[in-house]
């Protein structure tokens, strides 16, 4: 659209024509105060706040409905305006039930802005406030209707944002109410519900204290806690989040899990687990001391010396007596980068194994592999906002990667997207696609062969032969495509489909995985046969410098199969629960030590001989990869008395087992000489690098690198790590920045995927779900509530 | 031969619905009259009538509700055989509408929106029904009576409550 | 039934066959039926649309639904290539009280409408109309319903009408009771199943209407209006009514008069001639106390002000609008507080509640009027009232708004000392309303 040139307020302004009136003043600083506005969702013009003198209009205009136009005239404030929301606040104020002190919006409504901004203080009536109970609408969705100044931005929210429309407005006029849609009388309870994905989005648009979260809701005032940014933990989208945070006796609680600042790569998004599943860092089955399995077979609770301790010198006489090769390291999926990186680090050079693997839940080794030597052809998320169109074979983004769903229908809906969906199920993401094809059982193969040209497995891939070259025609004849992948494409069957999509020139490729770190354990080399950035470990590069084994390790089920034939010394387990995943016969192991670092006592955790408490994702600093392969931010929100990062109970093992540990993290400045100060345990706050920062600074080093520094590692990652050439400033200013693998081609055919995808629904987040009291609240009542007809997205597996 | 198996309407009704949702371009078109005309059967509109109208218009039981909300006339509580609507608004009002209502309120022994308890009759004091010409007037169900004093409400109520009053739906 | 009322100072144009059964088919193809339409296509496919636009221009005729937009002006700005189906949409949800005039027309005349929005459609190049009758006019719409199927069966709608080789189907349809449906984009929201709520406009209907293509929509009157404007000629219709205000009007008189009823008279007819001549003068021989002249919508006027002509532009200039064309008069008896009350109560009531100052000004007038009406008033309120409906003027969301503000306005500016005379005690007028009704007023 060419620029047209407006003034607003006498200032001379340009955008682009079509602009809302109220975006261009945005862009230009000028706030028009706004209640039912919200940018990209539909226009209500219902609150009458952005109303603004525009000349040669006869009457006040809403900024929020009128495009700018070739010479307008407009003037933001004046009296006229002024008394205009004036009034208007007057009129919401007499039913407004004005219990700011306890209403969990006050200090962040717009109501009260508004009111303090305009003055609209004195009263006018004498009538009673209507008054109405508070509804209880979900664990999660509380609604004050009194406070509710009927913007209806929940209702777009919920219907045009979520597509599963649970909220409406019933009644008119000063009856006029928001409805959700589990009405009292088809209720158990007789009281109204919303039956719906409780993503909690409309708790985030309302302006007011109207609706409010369940989990956060009378807990505390806003300005009483501290905010930080920091990456969600939950699933591979990685949606950036705002983690508020009060102090406790033990620690540093989390509060409330929202999205006010929406300068992430999700923009307006966050799903119900971002935003009330951070509870499981409170559970009370938290573990919070060392423990050492005694000879009678019982945990014993012991010093993080002792730990340590017993740890490094037993790691350490089993390699000398055993070699490395009867080591193994299983990493976990929700560790940053450095740690994931360190991980494999450690394994290989200190324990000198390849023996290393996690829960892969997609295949990035193939995906790397075949984009190997291709330059801009992988899709940021930050692309699925944007693209024209995009072909989604596999996986089902609502319940997996619900982000990157909001991110579609909102492409879709705001820039008429095409999308092209292929699945063996009738995924919710169909509402919107311009086709859906459904595919055969397991067509997925057959699909990808189909596409790249072989006519001959068409059965195999869809029944309707019409439906399925109609579907290819059509995506063939797209110009600027995302290819979204599910993990049901692996081996030669996503190589094939990458292969198809190489011919579309303007095609780019994701593929999605199931974890917020996944993507970055592939990366970070958590693998049996790739050091990090998918290099070879027979070809190790850069890594040469690091005389690391050369020959492929055992992958995760080898290593089991290895500890069942007893020849397995020891086993190192990082954040993962192999034992539950895998179905892994406990007995598997009775004759290797295990070290096992983790929250809660899990099925693996229960098997170990060592026992180190861990933080979790919110209670660290770092860097996690998406799906999607875009880098963001980790930074410290909660802390817990007791428990220590990963990382920092990685360089203490090593450092135990007499490791030399500027080697491992090559922290500090380069002075000949130096020794890590491995520092000692001070008091209840563990597991962080800064509070080495008075030691370094006194030595005259760089304060913030520690050997428990993450960004020592970062530098080390950004040196060696092929595509991982990532902007220092761009991190640490929180913005996303997308990486692309830098992989070698290989020759390798048939290698074994090991792909076991979560299975996760919107309810369920692996064993970190297991302990959010919110999240298994909230599957208990949408399994319980009597559905009456939402097709909601959630299936309701465990 | 609905197109909805174990429709809760008569069958008349049902093929009449069947028909509707064609005539129009869109047929959600056809929900407000629906809603009307599936009142008019079952006496108003019962969570059974808002699922099956949903079902045949493909439309969340929640998008029946807001739009059945916003309607006056239609009720989600039964009313009397014959629901009396007296006029009040300001012709009405200035040729004995509240006269009227207060003498009905009266003859009935109930109020506003109330049920006799044999449940022949309802009351309502509606707004302007489109009569003010020939005001007072009241509407029992659908038809009018106008130009109306206290001795003829009774005469109509009379014949209401014989069987013998007009009642064309 | 309505009665029908007659007086010599009526121009017969579209009451012309009132009272002889037109409703019946035969009848009103007797009394010149389906001849405009004819006329019309006479003139040929290239020429006609052309033709009947020019000739509504030239009539004069201006929108009978309150706002009196000129009718030939308002179809000239469909656009003549379109995507998407054109549509023809007759208003007849007559809600303003005080208004009763389409109901005669659909009684006595159904297919003077089904007629008229033929010739719209022809006029804009539409295959498909659309009647909607608000909810309680359910015989009415009977009436209708077999207009247009009496219609298909003599092949006047359908296929190929009157030979032109044009479809044309008409669609009837009824509302379930909302004054707020009587705004054109409101009216098409309902129509497409939804709640009742206005569009934000621009677009306007000629350009995005019903189902998202291209409408005109017009009062029933407007509508019917139009095959009297086609047989007589633009010029002849335009000469009977006054300047820029053309024709005759249905205009509705009723309250404190000792003939109400439905007379139509030319545009610009004296209105103080129209309640004392034609409608009989004040019933009983009571005293005049004040009008509100076409619809409650209407700022009131004082017996003083009634010397003044029944056009959209004379009204305009006397500080209140022709709006609807009922007129409403009320005689000394009349509590202006009362009066004031019942009107806010009823837009209150319809409000759709979409926006602000509509939704919760409505409201408050209603709650403070009503502490007034109950004897529990300060002067403070008048001027709260007051400021309220100011605040309201111009600030809404659709024009129903401004419909609830003015007539307050008018009330609390040209009644002010008896609102505060009735604070102080002094109540003037006869009360109707009693307090204990009004707890059961809020419907
Ligand atoms: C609140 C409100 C109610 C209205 N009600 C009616 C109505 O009942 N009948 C009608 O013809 N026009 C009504 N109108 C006017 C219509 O919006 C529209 O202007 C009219 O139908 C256009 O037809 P016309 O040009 O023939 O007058 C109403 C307008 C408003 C704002
Ligand atoms: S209603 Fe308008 S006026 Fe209000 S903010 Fe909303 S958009 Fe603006
Ligand atoms: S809702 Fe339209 S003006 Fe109030």
């Amino acid at each position: 659209m060419p620029d047209v040139k407006f003034t607003v307020d006498g200032k001379q302004l340009t955008a682009p024509a079509g602009t809302l009136l109220i975006e261009a003043c945005k862009s230009a600083g000028i706030e028009i105060p706004a209640f039912c506005y919200y940018p990209g969702l539909s226009l209500q013009a219902a609150c009458r706040m952005c109303v603004v003198r525009i000349e040669k209009m006869p009457k006040l205009q809403t900024a929020c409905t009128t495009p700018v136009a070739e010479g307008m005239v407009v003037t933001s404030e004046s009296p006229e305006i002024a008394q205009a929301r004036k009034s208007t606040l007057q009129l919401l104020l007499g039913n407004h039930p004005l219990d700011c002190p306890v209403c969990d919006a006050g200090g962040e409504c717009e109501l009260q802005d508004m009111t303090f901004k305009y003055g609209a203080g004195e009263s006018l009536y004498a009538e009673a406030k209507n008054h109405r109970e508070e509804q209880k609408w979900s664990p999660v969705v509380y609604f004050d209707r009194p406070r509710c100044i009927l913007c209806y931005r929940c209702v777009r929210m919920c219907g045009e944002g979520m597509d599963v429309f649970a909220l409406g407005i019933q009644n008119r006029g000063s009856s006029a109410v928001i409805a959700p849609n589990v009405p009292a009388q088809m209720s158990p309870d007789h009281l109204a519900h919303v039956d719906c994905e409780q993503c909690g989005m409309c708790i985030d648009a309302c302006p007011v204290g109207a609706l409010t979260s369940g989990a956060y809701r009378y807990k505390t005032r806003p300005w009483e806690m501290n905010h930080v940014t920091t990456v969600c933990t939950h699933c591979g989208d990685g949606c950036k989040t705002t983690l508020g945070v009060r102090s406790t006796s033990d620690g540093a609680e989390i509060v409330r899990g929202d999205n006010r600042d929406k300068s992430g790569i999700n923009g307006d998004f966050l799903c119900n687990k971002g935003r009330y599943a951070f509870d499981f860092a409170n559970a009370p089955e938290r573990i919070t001391a060392p423990l050492i399995r005694q000879t009678d077979g019982r945990f014993k609770e012991v010093s993080w010396e002792e730990a340590f301790t017993h740890a490094g010198r037993k790691l350490r006489e089993l390699r000398d007596a055993r070699g490395g090769q009867s080591i193994g390291v299983l990493g976990g999926n929700r560790l940053t980068n450095e740690e994931a990186y360190l991980l494999q680090k450690f394994a290989r050079t200190v324990l000198g194994t390849n023996n290393i693997d996690h829960h892969r839940t997609a295949d990035y080794v193939t995906f790397a592999q075949t984009l190997a030597e291709q330059k801009d052809r992988t899709a940021s998320w930050r692309d699925t906002q944007t693209i024209p169109a995009a072909l989604i074979v596999g996986g089902d983004p609502t319940n997996q990667a619900p982000g990157t769903a909001w991110n579609l229908r909102t492409d879709v809906r705001l820039n008429k997207a095409r999308l092209y969906i292929a699945n063996t199920a009738e995924i919710k993401l169909r509402r919107q696609a311009k086709a859906f094809l459904q595919l055969a059982p397991y067509g997925y193969g057959a699909l990808a062969a189909y596409l790249a040209g072989d006519e001959a497995v068409a059965q195999s891939a869809a029944a309707d032969a019409n439906a399925l070259t109609s579907f290819r025609d059509a995506v063939k004849a797209e110009e600027k495509l995302l290819i979204l992948i599910g993990s049901e494409l692996r081996g030669t069957d996503l190589r094939r489909l990458i292969e198809f999509g190489l011919t579309i020139p303007g095609a780019r490729f994701a593929l999605l995985s199931d974890y917020v770190n996944s993507r970055g354990a592939a990366d970070m080399g958590l693998l049996p046969d790739m050091l990090p950035g998918f290099t070879p470990v027979s070809a190790p590069g850069a890594f040469a410098e690091q005389n690391l084994p050369t020959a492929p390790g055992l992958d995760l089920l080898e290593i089991f199969e290895a500890a069942g034939r007893g020849e397995l010394s020891a086993l190192y387990v990082v954040n993962s629960n192999p034992i539950a995943r895998y179905s892994v016969d406990p007995a598997a192991l009775k004759n290797t030590f295990v070290v096992v670092q983790e929250m809660f006592f899990t099925e693996t955790a229960k098997l170990a001989d060592v026992v180190l408490p861990a933080a979790n994702l919110y209670e660290k600093g770092g860097s996690v990869t998406n799906s999607y392969g875009d880098l963001q931010l980790v930074q410290k929100a909660g802390d817990r008395a007791g428990v220590r990062s990963d990382f920092e109970m990685i360089v203490r093992v090593a450092d135990k087992m007499g490791a030399d540990i500027k080697s491992l993290v090559p922290f500090g400045k380069a002075q000949p000489g130096l020794r890590a100060d491995m520092g000692q345990s001070r008091g209840a706050q563990a597991g962080e690098a800064d509070r080495h920062a008075v030691w370094l600074t006194a030595n005259n080093l760089e304060p913030k690198l520690s050997p428990f520094d993450p960004w020592a590692i970062l530098d080390e990652i950004q040196r060696l790590v092929p595509g991982y050439n990532l902007l220092r400033l761009q991190l640490l200013s929180g913005n996303d920045q997308h990486l692309e693998p830098e992989a070698a081609a290989s020759a390798v055919t048939n290698r074994r995927d090991l792909v076991l995808p979560s299975g996760d629904t919107l309810f369920t987040s692996g064993t970190l779900g297991r302990f959010s009291a919110t999240l298994n609240e909230t599957r208990q009542y949408q399994t319980g509530e009597p559905l009456i007809q939402i097709h909601t997205a959630a299936e309701f597996g465990s | 031969m609905s197109e909805i198996a174990n429709s809760i309407f008569t069958p008349a009704t049902a093929a009449r619905f069947d028909h509707l949702v064609t005539i129009y371009p869109v047929k959600r078109s056809a929900l407000v009259p629906m809603l009307l005309y599936a009142q008019d059967e079952v006496g108003y509109v019962s969570d059974a009538v808002v699922t099956e109208i949903a079902q045949r218009l493909d439309l969340l039981e929640l998008d029946v509700r807001n739009v059945l909300s916003y309607y006056s006339m239609l009720r989600t509580k039964p009313a009397g055989r014959y629901n009396v609507q007296v006029c009040t608004n300001i012709s009405c009002m200035l040729r004995g509408g509240y006269e009227i209502l207060d003498h009905c309120k009266h003859k009935l022994g109930i109020g506003h929106k109330e049920v006799t308890a044999d449940g022949t009759f309802s009351l309502e004091e509606v707004e302007c029904i489109g009569a003010c010409c020939w005001a007072p007037a009241i509407q029992v169900n659908y038809d009018f009576h106008d130009n109306l004093t206290t001795v003829k409400v009774d005469e109509i109520l009379e014949t209401y409550r014989a069987g013998q009053g007009k009642d064309v739906k | 039934m309505p009665t029908l009322v007659s007086h010599p100072d009526e121009v017969k144009v579209i009451s012309r066959r009132f009272g002889q059964g037109a409703a019946d088919i035969e009848k009103y193809i007797e009394l010149d039926g389906y001849k405009a339409v004819q006329k019309a296509i006479a003139e040929g496919p290239e020429k006609m649309p052309a033709w009947i636009i020019d000739t509504m221009k030239a009539s004069g005729l201006r929108g009978r639904g309150g706002a009196g937009f000129p009718t030939g002006l308002k179809w000239s700005f469909v656009p003549k290539q379109s995507e998407k189906p054109k549509y023809v949409l007759v208003n007849g949800d007559e809600s303003e009280p005080g208004t009763c005039k389409d109901h005669v027309i659909f009684l006595e005349d159904p297919h003077a409408v089904i007629e008229g929005t033929m010739i719209a459609g022809l006029a804009i190049g539409s295959k498909m109309g659309f009647i909607y009758l608000r909810g309680e006019y359910r015989y009415l719409l009977k009436i209708m319903e077999k207009a247009v199927a009496d219609a298909y069966a003599k092949g006047f709608l359908g296929k190929n009408i009157f030979g032109s080789g044009l479809d044309f189907d008409v669609v009837t349809q009824s509302g379930a009771g909302a004054y707020e449906v009587g705004e054109e984009s409101a009216l098409m929201e309902s129509l497409e199943g939804k709640r009742g709520v206005p569009r934000i406009k621009p677009p306007f209907p000629a350009v995005v209407g019903l189902y998202g293509g291209p409408t005109v929509i017009n009062n029933a009157e407007t509508i019917a209006s139009a095959p009297h404007i086609l047989l007589m000629g633009g010029e002849a219709y335009a000469k009977i009514g006054s300047e820029r205000n053309g024709g005759t009007r249905l205009f509705g008189i009723s309250g404190h008069v000792e003939r109400p009823g439905v007379y139509e008279l030319p545009m610009g007819y004296n209105l103080k001639k129209a309640i004392y001549d034609v409608a009989g003068g004040i019933k009983d021989g009571k005293k005049l106390k004040a009008v509100v002249p076409g619809g409650s919508s209407c700022p009131v006027l004082l017996p003083e002000e009634i010397d003044v002509g029944l056009d959209f532009d004379q009204m305009g200039k006397a500080g209140t609008m022709l709006g609807s064309g009922g007129i409403v008069v009320l005689d000394e008896t009349v509590s202006i507080v009362e009066f004031a009350l019942r009107t806010i109560a009823f837009y209150q009531h319809e409000s759709c509640g979409w926006c602000i100052p509509c939704r919760e000004g409505t409201d408050w007038i209603k709650k403070t009027l009503t502490r007034v009406y109950n004897g529990g008033g300060s002067k403070k309120d008048v001027a709260n009232v007051q400021y309220l409906a100011e605040n309201m003027m111009g600030r809404t969301f659709c024009p129903l708004g401004d419909a609830a503000a003015m007539p307050t306005l008018g009330f609390v500016k040209k009644f002010r000392k008896e609102f505060e005379d009735y604070i102080e005690g002094n109540k003037a007028g006869t009360p109707i309303i009693t307090v204990q009704q009004l707890v059961g007023a809020g419907h």
